[in-house]
């Protein structure tokens, strides 16, 4: 897992690019914002990723940094209005799919590129069973006949591991305790044997021992189908267990990308920094909790310079005057702060 | 050891499961709370931590007497909460305050903070006369990090963080011995989790406040806790230090939850300990017999279903534990720093 990096062409680098480069799921310069009565937000200003087949790229920021609204803006289901994306590529297999026909696009969706999310119980259809959920997909999609289709799906919910599948077939959502619903979810998404799984906060409703469980699936079922997967979370512990590679959000932008052995070891960005002070571990006694002051800004009205400057223990008057660019730092490594070069070789 | 301000025997808390319309027969219990003992001892927190529907914002809710156990007693300085009433009642309510998880719905959208924050004081004029209210008001915002000039704001123009300051600054107004806070900041990022955690610290060592800790978190519960109790379908399965807990854990619960926890370092992922509980937690209508663990237990024998394990000192552990096979094993390998 952790010579992902090593196999690696080239590096993160600075966005915009356009060209192809054979990559699975490129998201390139996006740029979304929303327009509201009471202004436009800029929620998305920027932001590039990719991710590979059998890697796990982590996006991790607070609420509002847009890393849910990236991954709405990839599946294309944002909400237009009040979100419209105004610039940017989000490239299958090299196609920018922002510039497909819809058509092309529901292709891909299921397929290509599948998504789970948060609330499991919102997210599935309450008056349908689980089991007529997910066989729907193989008639609607592959023609499959009620029997066959009913037969798949209960193998799909045999390897998301719902004991008695074939009983559990005919129950309702709310029948489900909320790890099963998320299970269930999970079986859904893979009916089609998507490429990329965006998985949005996957067990952030869920208790601790739950989510283990829950991690340990996702895991093992990408293992086996050698998918990509974006793992959409605020939690740094999770990240930690499962991640490749590590994209941190914030005010819209990718303030740091990398390695997440070289995340966790050296942050490159004061933000990144700030988080990780910032957690309380279990693992530590007699810790201080540093804390990184004021709030995020609003987005409609981003500081200029760089968006985090104002809560940055490190901000010099460069910072206020302009936005520091996401550049290659070191090996393999990106950062998006003025002094990303003397954080990274700090001792 | 000073003593104990809250000491909580045998408490038991059931809401009954009824059926049909006009004449509820009840047709079962919800065992939320089934049988919990501890002792709150002054100027200390208490870590209270499990799953979702283990009991413990039953247990905080008892505590508060917002809720009249359906049998035992939570005992105040020598008085059984449960059965006051009046004045009495009303003088302990001073005394012990809450602090709720969502920031967002417990605060009234339309009062302002002002009249949020000052209202205890109409219920208690003892504390603070008519004309220094304000000023009061102003005093708290600023001892919880708010810009006392935002005094007639509304809830709505602040962030979460902020509000769960201002609930902060409510609770502390009349000057409380205890403050039971109920997941405080579970609903909050990261980097606002650690201010608002900073700031029950600090206020603690201000005020020699003790604290009811709630929350699911163990990573935070470990920072915030001097003793932590470890609840399941409505019983505490062990208690301790929180060098006992984290450390020394002999409960299978306890261990599986801590092993549970991701540990935000990668250089960890393939040292640790991992113990994967398998299924749900029982309903708490109709839990296990014996020990209620044993259905997802890896060490569950037949006396577990036969005989319920009491919170006791064991062999070879120096805190209760309620397990048969109680046992220690280190899970959670802490370093100082």
């Amino acid at each position: 897992m952790s010579d992902i990096l090593v196999s690696e062409q080239s590096a993160p680098g600075p966005g915009g690019s356009g060209r192809p480069s054979g990559r699975l799921l490129e998201v390139d310069d996006l740029r979304v914002e929303f327009r509201t009565r009471d202004g436009v937000a800029k929620v998305i200003n920027g932001v590039t990723y990719h991710v590979d087949a059998g890697e796990t790229l982590a996006v991790l920021g607070e609420s509002g940094s847009g890393k849910s609204v990236t991954a709405q803006t990839i599946m294309g289901i944002l909400d237009t209005p009040p979100g419209f994306v105004t610039g940017g590529q989000v490239r299958f297999h090299g196609k920018d799919m922002l510039r497909m026909s819809s058509e092309e696009r529901r292709r891909i969706r299921g397929e290509g590129i599948a998504m789970i999310f948060q609330d499991a119980l919102s997210a599935l259809n309450p008056v349908f069973t689980v089991g007529f959920q997910i066989a729907e997909q193989f008639r609607v999609r592959r023609g499959l006949g009620r029997a066959e289709a009913k037969k798949r799906a209960i193998e799909m919910l045999d390897q998301v591991k719902i004991p008695n599948a074939k009983s559990r077939f005919n129950n309702y959502p709310h029948q489900f305790s909320g790890g099963m619903r998320q299970r269930a979810m999970i079986a859904m998404s893979l009916a089609l044997d998507p490429e990329v799984l965006i998985a949005d906060e996957p067990t952030t409703a869920l208790d601790v021992t739950v989510q283990a469980q829950i991690m340990d699936l996702l895991a093992e079922l990408q293992r086996e189908r050698h998918m990509g997967m974006i793992l959409i979370t605020h939690d740094l512990g999770v990240v930690a267990d499962v991640a490749d590679r590590i994209a941190v959000m914030y005010a819209g932008r990718i303030v740091e990308e990398a390695d997440v052995y070289d995340l966790y070891a050296k942050p490159a960005h004061p933000y990144t920094i700030g988080l990780i002070d910032s957690i309380p571990r279990m693992d530590e006694k007699g810790q201080q909790l540093r804390t990184i002051k004021g709030l995020p800004p609003n987005l409609m009205n981003i500081p200029p310079g760089c968006p985090f400057n104002p809560r940055c223990p490190m901000a010099q008057p460069v910072c206020r005057e302009k936005v520091p660019p996401l550049l290659q730092v070191g090996n393999a490594r990106a950062s998006a702060c003025h002094f990303a070069e003397e954080l990274v070789n700090r001792d | 050891m000073t003593e104990n301000i809250i000491e909580v025997r045998d408490l038991v808390k059931h809401y009954p499961v009824t059926q049909g319309v006009v004449f509820k027969k009840t047709v079962g219990q919800v065992k939320a709370v089934d049988g919990v003992s501890f002792g709150l001892r002054a100027g200390e927190t208490l870590g209270v931590v499990g799953e979702s529907g283990c009991g413990k914002s039953t247990l905080a809710r008892v505590l508060m007497n917002l809720e009249k156990p359906t049998a035992g007693s939570v005992v105040y300085k020598g008085q059984d909460i449960s059965k006051l009433s009046g004045g009495a009642l009303r003088r302990l309510r001073r005394q012990i305050q809450l602090v709720m998880q969502d920031p967002y719905t417990s605060l009234n959208p339309r009062m302002t903070v002002g009249d949020l924050i000052g209202e205890p004081f109409e219920i208690h004029p003892e504390v603070a006369p008519k004309g220094s209210r304000r000023n009061k008001v102003k005093e708290l915002l600023d001892l919880v990090g708010l810009n006392p000039e935002h005094i007639n704001r509304y809830p709505h123009q602040f962030s979460g963080g902020q509000r769960q300051r201002i609930g902060i600054a409510r609770a502390l107004a009349l000057r409380p011995e205890i403050i039971v806070c109920d997941e405080p900041v579970s609903a909050l990022d990261v980097s606002i989790q650690a201010q608002v955690m900073n700031l029950l610290e600090q206020l603690q060592a201000e005020f020699g406040l003790s604290y009811v800790f709630i929350a699911h978190d163990l990573s935070v519960v470990r920072h915030l806790s001097d003793r932590v109790a470890v609840m399941y379908l409505g019983k505490i399965v062990e208690i301790g230090t929180e060098d006992e807990i984290y450390e020394r854990p002999t409960h299978p619960y306890t261990q599986a939850l801590l092993s549970a926890v991701p540990v935000p370092d990668p250089t960890q992922r393939h040292h640790k300990t991992i113990i994967r509980l398998t299924g749900d937690v029982p309903s708490p209508i109709s839990p296990p017999s014996g020990c209620r663990f044993r259905t997802r237990c890896w060490k569950a024998q037949d006396v577990c279903a036969e005989k319920v394990p009491l919170l006791e000192v064991r062999q070879g552990s120096d805190h209760p534990s309620a397990c048969h096979f109680a046992e220690k094993r280190e899970i959670v390998a802490t370093h100082e720093v």
